[in-house]
């Protein structure tokens, strides 16, 4: 077993860590299943939890040692397949236990697994390999083109199943490559700035100041940006602005219910309001120092939703406190800034490593901040796993794939 | 350059490890508000969450007789409560009920519309036997929102004997929540307060405080641990409540009441005017309404042509005929307008001219000159109407309604009819459109004309009678605090005139005589035949009145009773006797000698041959007129108005 992690010695700070994450998903997948009246399937989470973990082990162990070359090369057509699987999902897929809404599953006889987990990873990788050819970096509207398509036709994919956390990580995956990529923070704004206006255009006057602003910028920037650039960013903003009318109706009700309960959670505290609320009176309850393993009452009593999926880390809240909460998040602040670390001690000819671990820390960061910002009411609830403790197999053996990447990728010198 | 020289790449990651703190910043902060700063306060919700608080019922007071027997106590009861959710799932949740414990479709609507029109906890079933309690706690996880209390039931011992006077609890209605006669401190919905009778009226006392206990529930509504929680304030139970009542006495008045018949029996205590019994015929078991009367028997009682939910002896109003030419004595008495030994000038013919007409005596034949207890004894009409020509008809008014024949006893009931009786001339043009003549005071003084009363009322008269002239309002309750009565001004011969009167009623000869004769007691007392609408039509007979007062031989009285049966047509045959038998188990308990069911005179001879007592008691009934018991075996020739 320890020959077979040989490759700690590659990293034994990440992957450490992450074995860390992973034991304490399974601990709290335990105490998520100790309720008063007890469900067998939640019960035995935990043991289901250790079985995929040791398979995901063994999965590190052999992608670890593949060599670089190969990932490089299978970066294009795993890309390819993963699109094509994305769309026969829309078709053929299935909905499964706490999503049974989001037809995300394929199943293939005694296997079944999500096409949109393999679809990031391939995604990072076909656009590192994209990205790396960039040794100029990106400066211009119109070379952010091709990566922006590379990554919107899978985003599109996910976002018609409908599952929304993905397809924010597809976001998280674009920004954090195109940044490391070199393209200018003030361009990436720019390229956000439709997506900000359509938030803000349910209030015309703050919109009209705000357009005002990015058409402000748009000038300052008038030596760096071609003039059908600009003209192109501004019609982009006002075709936002005037979608978003159609666009909020034509969400369905309970889509529309998340974000106003985002707003204000007791605009429906018994539907969809009910999550957030609960979520947030668990974690309020653990206080500073928590109620104690397994003790947290919310969850003990059902009120708490998902408990061993989404918001698993409000059983973390309740039963370990805030000491316990701030740990948690020093443990992820550590795997994520390592990646970023990892990163930024390549060299010049590792361009397409460091894409890739910054892929890797675009996706995670989106699922750490949204998974636990919704615990706590910071983000709207959407669908969206925690890393290496929300209970879930295919996930987590993914999650443990991108981990035996991001080592190979940062540790393998051509 | 290359964006992937090193210089760059820290330079940018930087900026990664920058946008990371920022996010991760944002949560710790968040996390650090929710848990640190308000984690008290979710902490606090999260428990109000789950966590309910109950009401504890208190354990109702205790009703206890004038002999300290129990006459309303609580009995362990379970009582299954539901609380609030979605619709669909509380129906299932009582479908399932249903299959441990009785559960009809009807109930389980009216629960759900409950449910829906106040979003509280509803009673399901107010006493549950043990085996369903049983079950639903086996099965406790498939019950959510469902929880079962012990709650003391109400049990009446005397059941139909004293329906109407103990009244009934239910559950506390809105109306009664919005009114003030139940403050919010105290009640609130979910409460078992008295509706009627001795309930309704000492409610506040009986009722306790409520105590609290805590349930706590998951989110599905499933109860955790126990299924009645545990109590965190105990309940104060209620206080306990002494009446007057005795206990065997109202039990056997039920027993004696004529089956099939409508009426009721009121018997006082002439000490103090504490109600010994108070009996409407026919009764209805009180215990009916303790679990909540279902609607199949309360449509019946409801729907009974007899009308047992109401309460005659307070409620009833009937006219009071001869019984109330006591009235005109005792007021005629009172004014110092007769003397007892005095008679009328004129004297009684069968008819008396007066005005334009002729006044008739119901004896036709006359009773020649009467003095007051003879014309009492003979109820001779001719003698009452120039007693009331003296009266004259203002001072008749003025006299009646301070006596109190237009308004109530007072007695602590919440109901109480007010009799009816003119309170001055205005009355007549008021109600029938003319001025009243004279003629009308002769009507009233032989207890006719605008005259209804209540049988409680007509009991509070002769109480008078039986004590010196005065009669406090009756009471039920032992220290009840009801309104001072009034008082005729009667010296003790004119008590003594009147009493004698009374007593030629019963005595050998007297109309009443062999169906009220006693073997250890005497009694004395007043006929009546009350006309009623369907009477005056020749349709039914009249009502039969008996007002009589009993006590060991020459003692004071110690009980009055009045007896009405509705169309009993005789007072003297059918309302007498229950006088008579009432006051006889009355007095043989007081004095401990032995009850027993053949008690008067006629009960004898009904059954066997002439008692020695009788004999010894009543000689001149043998040695003047050798036939009497012969000639009063037959009913008399008719009995008096």
């Amino acid at each position: 077993m320890i020959r077979l992690l040989g490759h700690w010695a590659i990293d034994r700070q990440l992957v450490g860590s992450i074995i860390g994450l992973s034991v304490f998903g399974i601990v709290m997948i335990y105490s998520a299943g100790q309720v008063n009246v007890p469900n067998v399937v939640t019960e035995r989470a935990w043991v289901r939890q250790i079985q995929w973990f040791m398979l995901a082990l063994v999965a590190f162990s052999v992608l670890s040692r593949v060599p670089l070359r190969w990932i490089e090369w299978a970066a294009i057509p795993s890309y390819a397949i993963s699109i094509l699987l994305l769309a026969a999902t829309l078709v053929i897929g299935e909905g499964r236990g706490t999503a049974s809404g989001v037809k995300s599953w394929i199943d293939m006889g005694p296997l079944s697994f999500q096409p949109a987990e393999v679809a990031k990873l391939a995604t990072i990788l076909a656009l590192a390999q994209l990205l790396a050819q960039k040794e100029a970096g990106l400066n211009s509207l119109r070379e952010l083109v091709a990566p922006g398509l590379m990554v919107a036709v899978p985003l599109m994919l996910v976002l018609r199943q409908p599952d929304l956390g993905t397809a924010l990580a597809f976001v998280g995956i674009l920004f954090a490559m195109l940044y490391w990529a070199a393209t200018p923070v003030w361009l990436l704004l720019l390229c956000a700035s439709p997506v900000l206006g359509l938030f803000i255009s349910y209030d015309t006057g703050i919109w009209s100041i705000y357009i005002l602003f990015v058409i402000g910028c748009l000038f300052f920037m008038r030596y760096r940006l071609s003039l059908l650039e600009s003209s192109a960013v501004v019609l982009a903003n006002f075709a936002t602005a005037t979608i978003s009318r159609p666009l909020w109706d034509s969400l369905a009700a309970y889509q529309q219910n998340r974000i106003l309960v985002y707003l204000d959670p007791q605009v429906d505290p018994r539907g969809a309001g009910y999550q957030v609320i609960q979520s947030k009176l668990a974690i309020g309850s653990g206080e500073f120092g928590g109620q104690g393993f397994t003790a947290g009452a919310q969850k003990r009593f059902d009120f708490l939703p998902e408990q061993h999926t989404d918001f698993i880390f409000a059983v973390v809240g309740e039963e370990f406190g805030f000491v316990g909460a701030a740990l948690a998040l020093l443990a992820f602040a550590f795997v994520l800034s390592r990646l970023v670390r990892m990163a930024s001690h390549l060299g010049e000819s590792q361009a397409f490593a460091g894409l890739v671990l910054l892929g890797i820390f675009g996706a995670w960061l989106v699922h750490v901040f949204v998974n636990i910002g919704m615990t706590i009411g910071v983000v709207p609830i959407t669908g969206i796993p925690l890393p290496f403790v929300s209970y879930g197999g295919t996930f987590l053996l993914m999650s443990w794939v991108a981990v035996a990447i991001a080592v190979r990728v940062a540790h393998e010198r051509p | 350059m290359n964006v992937h020289h090193p210089h760059a790449l820290r330079r940018r990651a930087l900026g990664a490890y920058a946008g990371l703190a920022a996010l991760m910043g944002i949560l710790v902060i968040g996390f650090f508000r929710i848990q640190v700063l308000s984690g008290e306060d979710a902490k606090l919700k999260a428990a109000s969450n789950r966590i309910r608080t109950l009401p504890v019922p208190a354990p109702r007071g205790t009703i206890y007789d004038r002999h300290g027997e129990i006459i309303a106590d609580n009995v362990p009861g379970y009582q299954v409560t539901i609380l609030p959710g979605p619709a669909d799932s509380v129906r299932a949740t009582l479908d399932r009920m249903a299959g441990y414990m009785h559960l009809s479709d009807a109930r389980i609507e009216r629960v759900m519309r409950t449910l829906q029109a106040y979003g509280r906890e509803v009673v399901v079933d107010t006493d549950a036997s043990f085996e369903a309690v049983a079950a639903l706690e086996e099965r406790r996880t498939e019950f959510s929102g469902v929880y079962v209390e012990m709650r003391p039931r109400r049990r009446y011992q005397l059941g139909g004997s004293a329906g109407h006077l103990t009244g009934y609890i239910g559950e506390i209605t809105r109306e009664e929540l919005d009114s003030e006669a139940f403050p919010e401190d105290v009640y609130e919905a979910g409460m078992m307060v008295g509706k009627i009778g001795i309930e309704r009226q000492y409610e506040s006392s009986l009722q306790g405080a409520q105590g609290v206990r805590t349930v706590e529930f998951d989110a599905r509504g499933r109860i955790v641990g126990n299924f009645g929680g545990a109590v965190s304030r105990a309940a104060e139970p209620g206080r306990d409540l002494h009446l007057n009542l005795d206990k065997g006495l109202q039990d056997w008045v039920r027993q004696i009441f004529p089956d099939s018949m409508s009426g009721a029996i009121v018997a006082l205590d002439p000490a103090d005017g504490g109600v010994l019994a108070l009996y409407s015929a026919p009764g209805y078991d009180p215990n009916l309404f303790t679990g909540g009367i279902d609607e199949i028997t309360w449509a019946a009682l409801n729907a009974d042509e007899q009308k047992p939910l109401f309460d005659r002896s307070v409620l009833g109003l009937y006219a009071p005929a001869s019984t109330w030419k006591l009235a005109s004595a005792g007021i005629a008495l009172d004014l110092g307008v007769v003397t007892p030994d005095e008679v009328m000038p004129e004297p009684c013919t069968g008819a008396y001219f007066f005005g334009d007409r002729f006044f008739h005596c119901w004896q036709r034949q006359g009773h020649g000159y009467n003095t007051l207890a003879e014309a009492i004894g003979n109820s001779c009409d001719i003698y009452f109407y120039q007693l009331g020509e003296r009266i004259g008809l203002s001072r008749l008014l003025v006299r009646s309604n301070e006596i109190g024949f237009a308004s109530r006893c007072g007695v602590d009931l919440p109901q109480e009819s007010r009799g009816v009786f003119p309170d001055s001339p205005q009355w007549w043009v008021d109600n029938w459109g003319y001025r009243p003549r004279e003629g009308e005071t002769l009507n009233l003084a032989i207890g006719q004309g605008p005259n209804s009363q209540t049988p409680l009322k007509m009991a509070q008269f002769y109480l008078a009678l039986a004590r010196d002239g005065s009669a406090p309002a009756p009471r039920i309750a032992k220290d009840a605090n009801v309104e001072v009565g009034w008082e005729l001004n009667l010296d003790p011969e004119h008590i003594a005139a009147l009493q004698e009167g009374l007593r030629r009623v019963t005595a050998v000869g007297g109309t009443a005589h062999i169906r009220t004769a006693l073997e250890y007691w005497d009694v004395v007392g007043k006929t009546g035949t009350g006309q009623n609408p369907l009477s005056v039509r020749g349709l039914a007979e009249d009502h039969a009145w008996f007002a009589g007062l009993a006590g060991p031989p020459g003692e004071p009285p110690e009980i009055v009773v009045v007896a009405i049966v509705e169309y009993g047509a005789s007072g003297g045959q059918v309302a007498a006797p229950l006088v008579s038998k009432t006051a006889d188990f009355y007095l043989r308990r007081k004095y401990g000698i032995p009850v027993d069911t053949i008690q008067t005179y006629w009960d004898h001879i009904s059954t066997g041959p002439i008692p020695q007592w009788y004999r010894e008691r009543f000689p001149e009934a043998f040695r003047t007129r050798p036939a009497a018991s012969s000639q009063g075996a037959t009913p008399g020739p008719g009995d008096t108005r």
